[in-house]
């Protein structure tokens, strides 16, 4: 195997502020390979990325592509480099087709006809074996659609190098496959392929070599075949870490919320939802998997009151007064006027969850600011509680003074969380609340979950990561295109299975898909 | 070969945004640009006016018909008292991110209601009697004419900085078609009316001035410490978090729009029975668009507000002086605001952002190994 | 019917100052820029045309006249582009404000510059008059080739320069690739970004251009339209309009060119309506009369806000600044 040098960095730094994303990087790439850059949330590697994609400029450090050193100021020196990034936040514009974000930032003739870029953008996609609707919007289009538009924009512009940002997040286990499989035609094509991901089996399955970063700094490239994900592991993290979650036997369960024949249409009219029925119990944890859009936002939302439902029940049977009640299209404020105690961390923090200008204090009041009859705020109570949120969960923030948004993601959710629990719920409902979140966080969160689970509060997460459903729920419940398509026991279903069920409206195209993979 | 000539390969600069300034710095950014407006303001107006208008002549007119006399300073001080009411009125709809860029037209609807009372019931009813209903009267137009565009906002989301805009024109041919029709039929101006006058304390500036200043209290305290105050701050910043919590993002909307627009008509009562004792399609003048400046320039800060109203309004008396002085039209003082008004806000930028040069950006990098 | 036939006329080349002013604004909003300037904008660049006829009255033939005194009012509107593109693009300030600044800035500017120039002309006795005819004479050439007929007056060269400026925007936006990666950076600056578009540069050039289009209405309606000295302090109520129209014509010139149309019918509703049905209406009535087009527009603001439909909306990036390092 001939080993040529696609590209080389030599001692790249950056600096956000105070802060070092990347300290004195090396790395190099070979033709023909694909090298999977390692490491946690926030260890800088989308960073070290973007450098070499042009959108942020090394403060220090050189780049070297085929030999050459070379400066990337912009995307578009990238591009003439033969370098292409998927970005993790598809960088698509919603309300062209897939063939117009194709050509985009193209320098060509003024004038564009449709049709010659259709059909050269079809070219490509045959090519590869991608299927993909040129003429189709790209807000008409599934998550797994955008992203082969995004891998046919780069190999359109002749990228050699591609480099994709956590491409498998959004994916379902199956779509992972297929997108693997692309990947590797592409290297045995002699492209070069760097893949970001924090998610180890995948790294095992796929590259040739890990390169794994800490902190920002470089730790080591290792092969891929001599390797062990407990080696790497130990690389990402710095120390031996448990990765496995605790879950105990639920205890005393009983229906705490029965939801029934849930159906509800956006402003277009479009079905988001489709007579979805299910129960959360007390005492468990009920996961809900499914690909990102399938409805699952709206789901918690609806129970949160804050979706209008065309029909459907939403019944909770509350353990003091043993009443049941409809909390169907009651606002927040009348859900919780009934005696609900409903708490939900949103999926979008500082857009919903908390107020990101107002400092923590201020944000533990959203909850509780109605208490009492004077019309002026009290902040004492909000700021004992701050204070110890900031203690209990170690929140690392300057002070209770501090504006949300300049704390780090997992500190962010950890206020988030902390406020939610704090209202002693009985139903705690969750969507992905570890997203962007470094190992330790995501395991404090974890075990909150755990915890609030053994004092008898019905928990329902959303989760976008398999392994980690599977081994923390007690059940799943999975859902594909607003139906649920089944429920499955945590202890004994596996990942196989619920991706079949994630992608169960599509049976016919998904053994279309296995068949091309099978020629190839 | 890894070392070739970097200063022709790395940008001349970047640009950083700040994590935090101190309150000193961040003055001085603030002083620095208005001193450099005014004395650009200076230059030009020597340019525009001629060579009679030397700087040295013009900044002691500038400041004579501000402080000129015992009576300048008062006008000097009605002036920022009748800004500042008006940007207090429109600041709890913009911090809810309510554009509302109808002041003018609550307000000269308020002066309106209030002449209609004076001039229909003056003279027949007690005078103190008479203020009350024109004060009510006042409040309750100003607060329809806000209600409107917010009813819109909150039901479809009407884009409201262009409704409440449109309704300032309406308020003004309203006004011009109830002086033709009522007040002095055949003529675009009405006399001054006899009755309705509010009591003077001192003179007849006072009074007014110390009711804005409570005023400024007033809503201070409800901004920043009361449960409503709060909600709004909240709707301002996220619509999905005020949803999320159970806050009614419409019902807000309206409660808020109708305080500010019945602010808006207080402001316009007391242009009337303190001041003009008349009314016309100019009373305001076009003092809901620096009422907005003055608000944002605050950061919506009621207390700070009362510094940049009395800029504007130093710069508008100023201005009035200047084109006075020199026998120049009296449009001038707006050429100062504006200018003014594109340094300030250009300065925002030098708060919130650092300007990182190559070499300063490289020992930076050094140093922080 | 002939008085129909004047409304219609009349109500269409008052049209195109509002077409001037709603292209030039829909070509900044369409990269993400609200430009509530464009008031003041209209103002300079009346202001700068008139200036320029000022000056080159007696030195240049008509043709070049009118062509020198158009440049000028397109640099005028570029050079307050310029300023306005400075602060929002560079500086990162709040669109809105930067914007009411301009109107502030633009109109106080224009109304002493052209105060002083109108006065200079009205004052100066015998020779003033001379001069005052010199200068209105221009308004013959702005009025080629129809500055004879009576009916077809307005229909200047303004005129057809208007609808072509909408026209040619229109394809622009819609058929070359200059105008997909416009849209791109209006709707999502980030990709257009990373697609190698230069963002900086299609906003500064969006804003300049759009201005210096929005400027010409300001002298379309002081030389061609209106013809007069005093016409200077009605612009800033037509730029507002203007700006509405934006939203009405749901960001395509193409369809400005109805909505100004529209406009225009109701903007001169009160000096012809009354007459067309034979009605005395006394003078207060005109004032109501005169609230036509703010209502009709708030009507309109209303019912397009009832459509929701996902390429009707405007662009996605509007008002918000772009700061790449964003973290």
């Amino acid at each position: 195997m001939s080993k040529e040098i696609a590209l080389e960095m030599r001692k790249v730094s950056k600096y956000f502020g105070d802060l070092a994303a990347n300290r004195d990087v090396d790395l190099t790439v070979y033709k023909g390979e694909i090298l999977a850059v390692l490491g946690e949330n926030g260890c800088g590697k989308t960073t070290l990325m973007n450098m070499i994609a042009g959108i942020y400029f090394p403060d220090a450090g050189n780049i070297f592509i085929n030999g050459k050193e070379v400066v990337i100021r912009s995307p578009k020196d990238a591009f003439a480099h033969g370098v292409g990034m998927i970005h993790q936040h598809f960088k698509l514009v919603d309300l062209f087709t897939a063939a117009e974000n194709v050509v985009l930032g193209i320098k060509g003739e003024g004038r564009y006809r449709k049709k010659t870029i259709n059909e050269r953008v079809q070219a490509i996609a045959d090519r590869y074996g991608f299927h993909l609707d040129p003429q189709k919007k790209i807000y008409e289009m599934s998550v797994s659609e955008k992203q082969t538009v995004e891998i046919i924009k780069v190999l359109y512009r002749g990228a050699d190098l591609l480099i994709l940002d956590e491409p498998t997040a959004v994916l379902t286990p199956q779509e992972t496959e297929k997108l693997f499989a692309v990947l590797r035609r592409m290297r045995d094509d002699g492209k070069s392929i760097l893949i970001i991901t924090h998610k180890l089996h995948e790294v095992l399955s796929v590259s040739d070599r890990v390169a794994v970063l800490r902190k920002g700094e470089h730790i080591a490239t290792v092969e891929t075949a001599t390797t062990t994900s407990e080696e790497l592991t130990e690389m990402m993290v710095g120390k031996k870490v448990e990765l496995n979650i605790e879950r105990p036997e639920p205890k005393n369960t009983c229906d705490r919320l029965v939801v029934k024949n849930l159906n509800l249409s956006d402003v277009e009219g479009v079905q988001i939802l489709n007579n979805v029925s299910f129960e959360a119990r007390a005492g468990e944890i009920l996961g809900i998997a499914g690909i990102a859009g399938s409805g699952q936002r709206e789901l918690l939302e609806a129970i949160a009151g804050l979706q209008h439902l065309s029909t459907g029940e939403i019944l909770y049977h509350n353990p003091k007064t043993d009443k049941v009640e409809d909390l169907k299209n009651k606002t927040p404020l009348q859900i919780r006027e009934l005696g609900v105690r409903l708490s939900f961390v949103p999926e979008d923090r500082l857009g919903m969850g908390l107020v990101g200008n107002m400092d923590i204090v201020d944000n533990m009041m959203l909850r509780s600011y109605r208490r009492g009859h004077s019309m002026f705020v009290d902040r004492k109570k909000p700021r004992d509680l701050a204070e110890r949120i900031i203690k209990d969960l170690e929140v690392a923030t300057p002070s209770s003074h501090t504006p949300v948004r300049r704390l780090s993601g997992g500190n962010v959710q950890k206020v988030l969380v902390g406020r939610e629990i704090a209202a002693s719920p009985t139903v705690l409902m969750a969507a992905y609340p570890v997203r962007g979140l470094d190992i330790n966080s995501s395991y404090t969160i974890y075990n909150l979950l755990t915890e609030q689970k053994e004092r008898g509060v019905a928990v329902i997460f959303v989760g976008e990561d398999l392994d980690v459903l599977v081994e923390l729920c007690d059940r799943i419940l999975v859902v594909c295109g607003g139906r649920v398509t089944g429920v499955v026991d945590g202890r004994t279903t596996t990942k196989e299975e619920i991706g079949i069920l994630m992608t169960a409206h599509g049976q016919a195209s998904e053994n279309k898909a296995q068949e091309d993979e099978t020629d190839a | 070969m890894h070392n070739p000539d970097k200063k022709t390969r790395e940008p001349l600069f970047h640009i950083v945004k700040r994590d935090r300034i101190s309150l000193r710095k961040s003055l001085l950014i603030r002083v620095v640009a208005t001193v450099s407006a005014m004395l650009l303001c200076t230059l030009l107006a020597y340019v525009l006016i001629g060579e009679k208008a030397t700087p040295a002549k013009f900044l002691s007119q500038f400041f004579q018909g501000v402080f000129g006399t015992s009576r300048r300073t008062w006008i000097f001080g009605r002036d920022t008292a009748m800004l500042l009411c008006l940007a207090l009125a429109i600041t709890p709809a913009f911090r809810m991110r309510f554009w509302n860029l109808g002041a003018d037209g609550q307000a000269l609807i308020g002066a309106l209601a209030s002449v209609f009372c004076m001039f229909f019931l003056g003279g027949r009813i007690p005078n103190g009697l008479l203020l009350v209903i024109s004060l009510a009267a006042s409040v309750v137009a100003g607060a329809v004419w806000a209600l409107l565009p917010a009813i819109f906002k909150a039901l479809w989301g009407t884009n409201e900085s262009l409704f409440t805009l449109m309704m300032n024109y309406i308020a003004t041919n309203l006004v011009m078609f109830s002086i033709t029709k009522w007040f002095y039929p055949g003529k675009d101006s009405m006399k001054e009316m006899e009755h309705g006058h509010l009591p003077q304390v001192l003179n007849e500036y006072l009074l007014v001035i110390l009711i804005v200043l409570a005023l400024t209290t007033l809503m201070f305290i409800y901004l920043y410490h009361t449960k409503q105050g709060y909600e709004i701050s909240v709707v301002g910043e996220s619509e999905n978090t005020a949803r999320y919590v159970g806050i009614n993002v419409g019902k807000v909307t309206v409660r808020t729009l109708l305080l500010s627009g019945a602010i808006c008509g207080l402001m316009g009562f007391l242009q009337v029975s303190a001041f003009d004792h008349s009314v016309t399609a100019q009373s305001i003048g076009g003092l809901g668009f620096t009422a907005i400046m003055v608000s944002w320039l605050a950061k919506f800060n009621p207390f700070i507000m009362i510094g940049t109203a009395g800029l504007i309004a130093f710069l508008q008396r100023g201005g009035q002086q200047i084109s006075t002085a020199f026998d120049v039209n009296d449009a001038i003082p707006n050429i100062f605001i504006g200018i003014i008004l594109f340094f300030i806000i250009g300065c925002e930028f030098f708060i919130n952002y650092q300007i990182k040069f190559r070499a300063s950006q490289r020992s930076k990098g050094g140093s922080a190994k | 019917m002939n008085m129909l036939l004047t409304y219609l006329l009349c109500a269409v080349s008052l049209g195109m100052t509002f077409l001037y002013g709603s292209t030039g604004e829909i070509i900044t909003e369409k990269v993400g820029h609200l430009n509530l300037g464009t008031p003041g904008v209209m103002c300079v660049g009346g202001m700068c045309g008139c200036f320029a006829i000022d000056i080159f009255r007696d030195m240049l033939p008509p043709v070049l006249l009118v062509t020198v005194a158009i440049l000028a009012c397109f640099l005028g509107g570029s050079l307050m582009g310029l300023i306005y593109s400075f602060l929002t693009v560079s500086l990162h300030t709040n669109q809105n404000v930067t914007g009411l600044a301009m109107t502030i800035f633009g109109a106080g500017l224009s109304k002493y510059g052209m105060y002083n120039l109108t006065k200079e002309l009205l004052d100066g006795g015998a020779t003033g008059s001379e001069a005052q005819t010199s200068f209105l004479d221009a308004t013959k050439y702005f009025r080629y080739p129809f500055a004879n007929n009576e009916k077809l007056q307005y229909c200047g060269v303004m005129f057809f320069l208007a609808i072509l400026i909408a026209l040619v925007a229109a394809w622009i936006l819609k058929r070359t690739r200059l105008g997909l990666h416009l849209r791109a950076v209006g709707e999502n600056p980030a990709t257009a970004d990373a697609m190698g578009i230069n963002v900086t540069a299609y906003k500064y050039g969006a804003t300049c251009i759009g201005c210096g289009i929005a400027a010409l209405g300001g002298l379309y309606y002081a030389m061609d339209y209106a013809g007069t000295a005093g016409a200077y302090k009605d612009i800033e109520a037509l730029g507002w309009l203007s700006i509405a129209l934006v939203i009405f014509a749901l960001w395509r010139p193409q369809l400005s060119i109805i909505g100004s149309t529209l406009f225009g019918l109701l903007y001169v509703a009160s000096a012809y309506l009354p007459t067309l049905f034979g009605w005395k209406l006394p003078q207060h009535a005109t004032y109501l009369f005169e609230m036509l087009p703010y209502v009709v527009t708030i009507l309109v603001l209303i019912v397009t806000s009832l459509r929701k439909k996902r390429e009707n909306q405007p662009p996605a990036s509007l008002g918000l600044s772009y700061f790449r390092e964003e973290r």
